[in-house]
């Protein structure tokens, strides 16, 4: 099998690096050589993130390059717009309709584009849209809109949801779970 | 047992499973997690040094007392530490000791982008480089051999890509090598030059069984497919070449990076028609091979600058370019920024208002150079603000003094500052040095430092007293300040600027993202009372922004907005606000 290429983007501290390794903990589970790639330090501080998972008979690369992915999970719409040239013609966007004010835009040097996801489904791109954030909130807390996007790509891939519920049992923490397991379940009743 | 693990993480497990006892390392990205992980294993000793000469030469004392050892640090930290390291290299070693040395293509969290490679060939110590999770940990169990059958510490080479991918590791059980016995020995370990005169020749010759060693080394491997195009390469460059090439290409993927075969190089090159040398930062590989007669195209294709990629393979040696598309509008850059809550923030608000000249250093306040603060003038390495602001003060004289600061955090100033602050009070400038003190090591991902009051494994450790050690450096004028006061901090900076004597200023307030920091409840804008001055827009927090009025509301300007799941209530965009609009 040609190995698979999925993309995690978004802005620092919105939990990028838990959505990357349960997505890699599927993927192995299904018996994939597997490799997440991710960056760390300066990144963090609510820089724009990326973070790579890909799977196959066998992985070399770690990084996706343009044109590569065969499936972009956004965090925010801005970040969908800017690692667009990333998917592959046919590839899925799943992105939060969440926006976040970069500095330029702050400082008034630069413009929020409107409409981004509409902009990206003209051009004949599959593209998912759900409110993360508000259904994270709905299961508890803000911080899981990582988990809620996990529930709708779910539902994009092949895989048994038995296998994500183990993914999610083994990523976070015990107490936790209970949360995360609502979020998820939110993300998949989302599509 | 398969496990995913992070490159760093599989390194901790072969320094766990290879007996290592002795662990001594500085934080440093992409470097840092080795350390955190091997901490997590309670058979190893580990620790946070104040910095990477301290963690080497620590290292190497664990290993002269027969116990194998480690330390960890990234590119530049290995600068910090080449003095150890020059020397060991003529020592050798008594237990096994292996050095970690993470280098940073594409500069993703560093301030240059050196090829640790020179290190290893200037100091005469022997190098390997993994290419994926497993190799880190089965080639830090060999170094570990390498070390002690060489007689040398060895060093790992990681890059960014390898210490921060995961992919899978067999695990297997730790075996703990007898101590060996510590054996007085002044010709191997006192370096005075009568001694280090007759070891030079030993060193040279360690090197060359270490080369005749690396011709058969399984380090090395070659694969055979289309002979018309071989590369040769090591480390992420060999999986970019693969995934990008497949069977298309012969590949000779080097794990000993120092010594160098030769003789596979040779053989390999003259099976394959043209030969490449795909490797990131410097010429070290194709200079060898030229320097030895073997043909080869490196540089001149690929370039000296950043990471090299499977696209990049892809189009410098089949001639493809991806099939893309793009967004039709710019998209605005969104550079990192520091957090909401930043105790940094209103500090550097307080610098920007002054205009002084900022001699600046290595930590999460380097953000402090970014718009719409732009309060620094000068980043070289840790702890270079302060001795580079008494630089420039004795160069410029009082009327520089008076309009000048260094800033520095609490863990960079431990790591190399105080020995600058030292020169300010022994060699006597008037300069005010500010030490961000957010009682942690921040950009690294939080780890404890001598001022913090805990060590690497979160007990109670000795705390510096950061006003005693400034007193006693010679310092009499030291003030501390919070931050999140920018009224009263601005005032005490002025103060200090403006007396005939050194001081320090210790801003403190405890970094917002540490967990047992409480937050307030998160601020809002009051609609009525906003007048759309972007007043607050001007300490750059990434919580506030401008939005358009709700429906309904009279007013013409546009509207602050705080968002509610970034803002932890540090309150100083209060202070800015002069209508008082910005409420709890």
């Amino acid at each position: 099998m040609e190995t698979k290429s999925v993309m995690i983007v978004g802005v620092g501290g919105q939990g990028t690096l838990l959505a990357s390794r349960i997505l890699g903990n599927v993927f192995l589970a299904q018996g994939y050589d597997v490799k997440v790639s991710e960056v760390h330090g300066m990144s963090q501080r609510g820089g724009s993130v990326v973070t790579y998972v890909k799977y196959g008979e066998k992985v070399y690369s770690p990084v996706v390059e343009l044109g590569e992915a065969d499936v972009i999970i956004s965090f925010e719409q801005l970040e969908s717009a800017r690692w667009l040239p990333y998917l592959k013609k046919g590839g899925k966007l799943v992105t939060s309709d969440q926006t976040l004010d970069p500095m330029p835009v702050i400082t008034g040097a630069a413009v929020y584009p409107d409409d981004i996801i509409g902009k990206i489904k003209a051009k004949g791109v599959e593209v998912t849209a759900v409110d993360a954030l508000g259904l994270a909130e709905q299961a508890g807390t803000s911080k899981a809109a990582n988990v809620v996007l996990m529930g709708v790509v779910s539902k994009k891939l092949p895989f048994e949801e038995s296998v994500w519920q183990q993914a999610l049992e083994q990523c976070v923490p015990a107490k936790f779970l209970e949360l995360n397991k609502k979020a998820f379940a939110l993300g998949r009743e989302a599509v | 047992m398969k496990k995913l693990m992070l490159g760093n993480e599989a390194f901790a497990r072969g320094l766990y499973e290879a007996g290592c006892e002795f662990v001594s390392s500085y934080p440093g990205t992409p470097s840092t997690e080795v350390t955190e992980f091997a901490a997590k294993y309670d058979e190893m000793y580990a620790e946070w040094a104040p910095n990477e000469k301290v963690a080497m030469e620590a290292a190497l004392g664990a290993s002269i007392a027969g116990k194998r050892s480690f330390c960890g640090m990234k590119h530049v930290g290995l600068n910090v530490a080449a003095d150890p390291l020059y020397t060991a290299g003529y020592t050798g070693v008594n237990g096994g000791m292996v050095i970690c040395v993470a280098d940073d293509p594409g500069l993703h969290s560093s301030q240059n982008e050196q090829d640790s490679r020179h290190h290893a060939i200037a100091s005469k110590v022997l190098m390997v480089e993994p290419s994926d999770s497993q190799e880190c940990k089965d080639f830090t169990k060999l170094a570990f051999e390498l070390s002690e059958k060489f007689d040398s510490p060895v060093i790992v080479r990681m890059s960014t890509r390898i210490a921060h991918s995961q992919s899978t590791v067999e695990l297997l059980d730790r075996v703990v090598p007898e101590t060996k016995p510590y054996v007085k020995n002044p010709a191997k370990f006192v370096m005075v030059p009568a001694n280090a005169k007759r070891r030079h020749p030993e060193v040279e010759q360690k090197l060359r069984d270490a080369a005749k060693y690396a011709e058969t080394s399984l380090l090395n491997k070659v694969e055979y497919n289309d002979t018309s195009i071989g590369i040769i390469t090591a480390g992420d460059c060999y999986l970019y070449a693969k995934e990008a090439m497949g069977d298309k290409a012969s590949y000779l993927k080097l794990g000993m990076i120092n010594p160098l075969p030769v003789e596979i190089i040779r053989d390999f090159a003259s099976k394959c028609d043209k030969v490449y040398v795909i490797e990131e930062l410097d010429d070290v590989i194709e200079a060898h091979c030229k320097k030895n007669g073997i043909d080869v195209v490196g540089k001149e294709v690929f370039g000296w600058e950043y990471e090299i990629s499977q696209s990049i393979v892809r189009e410098k040696l089949l001639g493809e370019k991806p099939d893309t598309m793009a967004f039709d509008e710019p998209v605005p850059v969104r550079p990192p920024v520091m957090c909401a809550g930043c105790p940094h923030r209103g500090l550097f608000y307080c610098l920007s208002q002054l205009g002084v000249y900022v001699s600046g250093d290595i930590g999460c306040y380097t953000l402090g150079s970014a718009a719409p603060l732009n309060a620094m003038d000068t980043t070289i390495c840790m702890g270079a603000s302060i001795s580079a602001l008494h630089g420039y003060n004795k160069a410029l004289g009082a009327e520089a003094e008076k309009k000048s600061v260094a800033v520095i955090g609490d863990s960079t100033f431990m790591h190399s500052g105080m020995t600058g602050l030292v020169n300010v009070a022994y060699n006597a400038t008037n300069s005010t040095v500010i030490i961000l003190d957010n009682s942690i090591t921040g950009m690294t991902g939080h780890q404890q430092n001598p001022t913090t009051g805990k060590n690497l494994k979160g007990d109670p450790a000795a705390a510096v007293d950061l006003e005693a050690l400034c007193h006693a450096i010679g310092i009499k004028s030291v003030r501390v300040v919070d931050p999140y006061h920018m009224a009263e901090t601005k005032k005490v900076i002025e103060e200090e600027l403006a007396k005939e004597e050194p001081s320090v200023i210790i801003s403190r307030r405890p970094c917002a993202l540490l967990k047992y920091v409480k937050h307030n409840p998160p601020l809002h804008v009051d609609n009525d009372k906003c007048v759309g001055c972007k007043q607050c827009l001007k300490i750059g927090c990434p919580a506030i922004s401008m939005k358009d009025r709700p429906e309904g509301d009279a007013k013409k300007t546009k509207v602050s907005v705080i968002n509610h799941t970034q803002c932890v209530g540090c309150g100083i965009c209060t202070e800015m606000c002069k209508p008082g609009a910005i409420v709890e």
